[in-house]
């Protein structure tokens, strides 16, 4: 769907903003920039506030991702189960680093904090799906899933 | 052995949350039915009577607040849950939601109903994007059923703000803005949502009302400890046997949640600290394990009950690694309102990451205290004041974790 339909889906619903962020992320993976200025009409304010709300909240990137994003948690329960091990079995495993995206558009590794799944940690996100227990040798079947 | 008890978690496995029927055959939507019989007074009188405290961490009287919302004059109020539960190591606000729904939304009801609202919010944390669905669902089936009568409920997502969890930054969010706190005085009872009177509760606040109406205030208030009765749900993370979560009434000591219900400390290994109620809670030593878990116990050792986190640390941990990490963590989530929080974190973070690198001494543990302090009574909310908690007391309680790592 084109940016300007998924934005005026949320025009008539007070504070939509971030409703309508979230909908471009599932179509675009992030929020390009041509969106966020016409997000700032449909919603009238400013481009600035517009960019603001995008740039406040960690879901949302003005920066190009891959299809997957790939949340690492690291959060204190996640940090002393082993989320440094995980961090660098999948960086080892896309052969990029935290931050980065892939060359062919697929994954962006990226870290969090805590998604409450502490009840099995390390946790890690998928495009927001939860996957318990991580560790290096469950990563090759994480990614597999990844079509 | 000390034994659960389930108020909140009562219908856990017991009910199909895509399924409204199974809850009205445990018994649900009584106290809904119940309050609409009763006059809002009244009803509002009885939950000030059953002195349940705000369980999202901050313990206000939740029919105090009530009463502040029912008694402002405006032309719309709001109902909010907040249902942002973001302090790491707690996950029992989505066990409420993901079990059942309708526990929530009959609380919600109950609460628009005694304070004259009819539009409600629940603030999903951008986290649980798979619960979106289920409360959606429960939200039509209760409609549909003509439970909710001029009630109308949305479900509103986050995008991964930990301050959102802050009253007035969720509020602010739900408006469409980046999610940075309001001062307060006004609160939001009188002046919240797009300016009108609203309620904002945590999950488990709401979770427990239906079945305070149906039993009355005075049941409740009879339960756990006295001045902060009723249950808590906590959920254990680190060393322990058991990572599970469990309901227990609030008059139980830290010592039982560690080696009643998580049995005990893995693999052998000896206890050192527990961390109760999020990452801002304070850090607790072996000497105070027998502190009783209610609010104000827990407020007099310097430590919280907040979201009911339970994060323990075996002898081999490094208290001063996970202490640096905390700070990394607060430093990512000021929002960068007001300087004190802003810069302090930030300092408190490069001062942890000095010391944790063997580059640190005891005058910067000094300067941490210094600091830490003036953050606790400077910052503009909850999340600046509190960040300080856990560098103060573990410089108070494992000084010797420190000096192991100074130059």
């Amino acid at each position: 769907m084109d940016y300007k339909e998924i934005i005026a889906k949320f025009a008539d619903k007070p504070g939509g903003l971030i409703e309508s962020y979230h909908a471009l992320l599932k179509e675009f993976s992030y929020l390009p920039e041509e969106a966020i200025v016409e997000a700032a009409k449909v919603f009238k304010m400013s481009t600035a506030e517009a960019y603001g709300v995008a740039t406040f909240y960690s879901m949302f990137s003005v920066k190009s991702r891959g299809k997957y994003v790939i949340r690492i948690c690291e959060s204190a329960p996640c940090h002393i189960a082993g989320a440094a091990e995980v961090v660098a079995a999948m960086e080892k495993e896309l052969g990029i680093k935290m931050g980065e995206s892939t060359a062919d558009g697929r994954f962006t590794l990226e870290f969090t904090e805590c998604v409450g799944q502490c009840q099995a940690t390390p946790v890690i996100t998928v495009n927001g799906k939860p996957y318990l227990d991580v560790n290096a040798a469950k990563i090759p079947a994480i990614l597999a899933e990844c079509k | 052995m000390a034994e659960e008890m389930r108020i909140v978690l009562r219908n856990y496995g017991k009910v199909d949350p895509l399924n409204i029927d199974t809850y009205l055959a445990q018994g649900g939507y009584k106290g809904l039915e119940k309050a609409r019989s009763m006059g809002t007074a009244d009803l509002i009188a009885d939950v000030k009577k059953a002195n349940l405290r705000g369980r999202g961490g901050a313990g206000f009287n939740c029919g105090m607040k009530w009463s502040f919302a029912a008694s402002a004059q405006a032309d719309q109020k709001y109902v909010i849950c907040n249902a942002d539960e973001g302090e790491p190591g707690t996950y029992k606000d989505r066990l409420i939601m993901e079990n059942d729904p309708q526990t929530l939304i009959e609380g919600m009801a109950i609460c628009a109903y005694a304070i004259g609202a009819t539009k409600g919010f629940i603030y999903l944390r951008g986290e649980y994007p798979f619960l979106v669905d289920t409360l959606n669902t429960a939200i039509a089936q209760a409609k549909d059923k003509g439970l909710l009568k001029d009630f109308d409920l949305e479900v509103r997502s986050g995008a991964g703000a930990y301050v959102c969890g802050e009253e007035t930054a969720l509020i602010e969010s739900i408006e469409g803005k980046r999610g940075e706190p309001r001062f307060k005085p006004p609160f939001p009872p009188n002046i919240g949502l797009w300016g009108k009177p609203t309620i904002v509760n945590n999950v488990e606040t709401f979770a427990n009302v239906p079945v305070i109406v149906e039993k009355g205030g005075d049941w409740y208030a009879a339960i756990g400890d006295k001045a902060y009765p009723g249950t808590k749900v906590f959920t254990l993370t680190g060393d322990v046997n058991n990572r599970t979560f469990f309901e227990v009434p609030t008059n139980l000591t830290i010592r039982q949640l560690i080696y009643d219900f998580g049995g005990g400390i893995r693999d052998g290994k000896k206890f050192k600290a527990v961390q109760i109620g999020g990452t801002s809670g304070g850090f607790i030593p072996e000497s105070l394990l027998d502190t009783c878990i209610a609010f104000d116990s827990m407020s007099a050792i310097g430590a919280t009950l907040g979201s009911g986190a339970t994060f323990v640390m075996d002898e081999t941990r490094d208290i001063v690694d996970i202490i640096t990490r905390i700070a990394g963590f607060f430093e990512h989530e000021s929002c960068g309102k007001c300087a004190p929080c802003r810069e302090g974190t930030a300092r408190v973070a490069e001062l942890m990451e000095k010391i944790n690198e063997g580059h640190g001494s005891a005058k910067d543990t000094t300067l941490l205290n210094k600091l830490g302090t003036v953050m606790s009574y400077s910052c503009l909310c909850g999340l600046g004041q509190a960040a300080p908690a856990p560098v103060l007391t573990t410089i108070k309680h494992f000084e010797a974790d420190y000096a192991a790592k100074f130059k």
